[in-house]
């Protein structure tokens, strides 16, 4: 169905780490669910889904997500950055690079979305301060770390 | 979470939207969806079709006039309003844009959304209560505009009705304003809130006390003056698990006198 027919599924066209996807969806389905289930991209956690936790961030068209809070249908003709599009093969990135010196994770459910936050607000400032880099990541939540050691690592990155 | 089964549609023009809110029974306009989602996801809401206003260019943008005046598109996000350098003729509304919530649902969630959901926790509708906000309401038969006394109508209504979107909000200028706030977390939603605006007289807006924003003219700045007006306005605020009704009323006191003392020095 075209976008602008009222219909329960619609076919929908998302390039997500610059490769383009063509597939029919319902218009019910969540966006996290589709990068998840339909494309096979399960690097985006849901952790709450009720738009609180962060975990499912990601970036649609430059703009940081999260993708619980939002249908797949309603991402059509978009550009989706994931976590698994950060690294460039085998290489992480400064960011990436520096929650792993800093030890910004422990059980590393929250971490590809808190990676996309701090993508999200470097890209934005690239040398944020403390209270930048905090209210950056203040919508996403960690049950392991008590943030400390992931704000050392958004820090690092920005050096 | 699995949603409902539902309809969608993205119209790429108004006339389109409305035609098609009209036409279905049983749809919902969906702004930025940082509400209306999860509420389809509790079944607290069940549309049958979703009308998608995200790519209609009529509903979006933020114009200043000349005499101060601000145009915002009610699909404008609060990122947007909070970094609009036009939006900064009216200072607090990029101040109290950019404390709802998070970054990410700051970068979806519409002004619109906003203020036509009207739940009393948010932000908005008291902020635009206090700035003497006007919004324009598109339907079948064109346009008309209301004031916040008139758009605002109880707990999740407002004066949009079926068949009908709101537009845009006029916000006339000033920069006399003032925003207080207790919330749920650091940038959460409101236990109560208060805003104030010394534009000519001084008009302070409540929130989260009752079913609409109560407006209140104090007769004067001085913290006595406000508290009496709070006092005096017959407030008989909802209890729930944050607040019961006393501290609510206790709350609101105390939040207009800061709401009003920000406004004062934002005057200078």
């Amino acid at each position: 169905m075209e976008a602008g027919t009222v219909s329960t599924s619609h076919t929908i066209s998302v390039t997500v780490n610059g490769t383009t996807y063509e597939r029919e969806v319902e218009a019910r389905k969540l966006l996290i669910h589709f990068i998840r289930d339909d494309l096979d991209l399960t690097g985006s956690h849901i952790g709450c889904d009720t738009g609180n936790c962060g975990a499912c961030s990601v970036i649609v068209d430059g703009i940081l997500t999260k993708s619980c809070m939002m249908l797949a249908v309603q991402a059509d003709g978009s550009s989706i950055e994931t976590v698994e599009g950060l690294a460039e093969g085998d290489e992480l990135t400064k960011l990436q690079q520096a929650f792993s010196a800093n030890h910004a994770l422990q059980c590393g459910y929250c971490t590809p979305g808190m990676l996309m936050s701090a993508t999200a607000l470097l890209r934005a400032n690239p040398h944020p301060s403390e209270d930048e880099i905090k209210k950056g990541l203040q919508g996403n939540i960690c049950r392991c770390t008590g943030y400390w050691n992931i704000f050392e690592a958004v820090k690092a990155a920005s050096e | 979470m699995l949603l409902r089964e539902v309809a969608y549609a993205r119209p790429a023009s108004l006339a389109e939207a409305v035609g098609l809110l009209a036409a279905n029974d049983g749809a919902r306009a969906l702004a930025g969806g940082q509400t209306l989602v999860n509420v389809m996801k509790a079944r607290a809401g069940s549309p049958d079709a979703l009308i998608d206003l995200s790519r209609i260019t009529e509903l979006k943008g933020i114009d200043l006039a000349a005499d101060g005046t601000l145009e915002i598109g009610a699909m404008t996000t609060y990122t947007e309003l909070a970094e609009s350098s036009e939006a900064r003729a009216r200072p607090i509304l990029g101040e109290v844009c950019g404390q709802i919530a998070d970054v990410q649902v700051r970068n979806r969630g519409t002004i619109g959304g906003n203020i036509c959901t009207n739940d009393p926790t948010n932000h908005l509708p008291p902020l635009l209560a206090a700035l003497g906000a006007e919004m324009t309401i598109h339907g079948a038969g064109g346009d008309r505009t209301v004031g916040a006394h008139d758009f605002f109508l109880g707990v999740y209504m407002t004066a949009v009705g079926p068949g009908e979107l709101l537009t845009r909000i006029r916000v006339p200028a000033g920069r006399a304003d003032g925003f207080a706030a207790v919330t749920l977390g650091v940038e959460g939603t409101c236990i109560v809130s208060a805003a104030a605006s010394i534009n000519g007289s001084l008009k302070v807006a409540l929130g989260c006390v009752d079913a609409v924003p109560v407006v209140l003219e104090p007769s004067s700045e001085d913290e006595a003056a406000v508290r009496d007006a709070v006092a005096s306005a017959g407030l008989d605020p909802p209890s729930d698990v944050h607040a019961s009704s006393e501290y609510r009323s206790h709350l609101a006191q105390v939040l207009a006198v800061r709401a009003v003392a920000q406004a004062a020095k934002n005057r200078s």
